[in-house]
């Protein structure tokens, strides 16, 4: 699998100006609006958000490709969107 | 005719300040009540008591205010709804668990099974102290193991897999211990700072962190009068029978070594740790 960035991902939900639990649901009501197999940058801080949500979206059953350290206190999560269920 | 209050401590049934009157210590493992058993001890504590139950300390129900001449009525209408009474007193009592991996994503043991096999195996066990078991499903530890006289933790032993891994460093950033590193693309494990969380495996996006379940096991705590913390006296234990084994040598210790109304926390501050880490390390080296 090629090296994927960034810019290659379409989507983006920005996730630093909610907190816990808000910052899972909504990174997942953003996945919900994507087809199966779309990419999204789920843009996080450090601490509580990037220890968690990454694992709450593995366990919903989405692809997790990389995560960009933005070396600002962010991170972007790039994701691929699992089939329905 | 003399009522026998050691036989009623025996049978669960605890002894208020009012006269003649019980509060019923019913048993429970794990923290599990099911429908059934809900509706009879309702219907009991309607009947036989003041129309309400009591959530213990240790996950227990008690029905409180039921009268001496109704104690065994009150056995036989539990009965029908698959209820037991608990036990008080000098013996293995009620044995505490969290949901564990059944229900909680931090879950890396089915805390539960392990109870009710703990349960099964030693519940009402005559000792020479009362005896305490929890069982909690991670290193978070929201059951509190160290406060118990054998507790429990479910863990992980984990293993890595550099084919699978996209150095995306999740892992590293999870790790509570600072046991994962990274080196440019190089990951690196320290396992001796490794606490068996298994939070890198639960956070790992290809399963390069693969973790298989796993028990630490804590040893002579107590609350109460005399604060005790429960030990780590065994290194990672990585099947259940062998944390089985290490349990029945834990409790043969504590009957042959512990004084009349000693708790273990105790005896092993008068007796020291070598001796019992020693036949620990010998019972979870059997195959």
């Amino acid at each position: 699998m090629a090296e994927i960035s960034l810019d290659q991902v379409e989507n983006r939900v920005d996730i630093t100006d909610v907190v816990c639990p808000v910052t899972f649901v909504k990174a997942k009501v953003a996945l919900e609006e994507l087809d199966p197999g779309d990419l999204i940058a789920v843009h996080m801080n450090d601490g509580e958000p990037v220890q968690n949500v990454p694992r709450s979206i593995k366990e919903e059953g989405h692809q997790i490709l990389k995560l960009v350290d933005n070396q600002d206190g962010t991170y972007d999560l790039i994701v691929r969107k699992g089939e329905e269920e | 005719m003399a009522v026998d209050y050691a036989a009623l401590k025996a049978g669960g049934f605890m002894r208020q300040k009012q006269k003649n009157t019980f509060s019923l210590r019913l048993r429970c493992v794990g923290g599990t009540v099911t429908a059934e058993q809900l509706a009879v001890i309702k219907q009991v504590a309607d009947q036989y008591g003041h129309g309400y139950i009591h959530l213990t300390a240790r996950q227990g129900i008690e029905i409180p205010f039921i009268k001496l001449e109704d104690i065994d009525d009150v056995k036989a209408a539990l009965a029908k709804g698959g209820v037991e009474p608990g036990v008080c007193g000098p013996r293995v009592r009620t044995v505490t668990a969290c949901q564990g991996g059944r229900c909680c994503p931090s879950g890396c043991i089915d805390a539960l099974d392990i109870a009710e096999k703990l349960d099964a195996r030693y519940f009402g066990r005559e000792l020479p102290c009362k005896f305490k078991f929890g069982v909690t499903g991670c290193i978070n530890n929201c059951l509190k193991m160290e406060e118990n006289d054998f507790g429990v933790k479910g863990a992980y032993d984990v293993s890595y897999d550099e084919d699978a891994c996209i150095h995306c460093g999740l892992c590293a950033k999870v790790c509570r211990e600072n046991a994962i590193t990274f080196e440019g693309d190089t990951l690196i494990f320290d396992e001796s700072k490794c606490s068996h969380c298994g939070r890198c495996v639960k956070s790992c996006p290809t399963d390069a962190w693969k973790g298989k379940s796993a028990f630490r096991v804590f040893i002579g705590g107590t609350f109460g009068n005399h604060i005790i913390t429960g030990k780590e006296l065994t290194p990672l234990i990585k099947d259940e029978a062998t944390l089985m084994r290490v349990a029945d040598a834990t409790i043969d210790y504590f009957a042959t070594h512990s004084k009349k109304g000693e708790r273990f926390g105790k005896t092993l501050e008068r007796l020291g740790t070598d001796e019992l880490q020693g036949i620990l390390e010998a019972a979870a080296a059997e195959a």
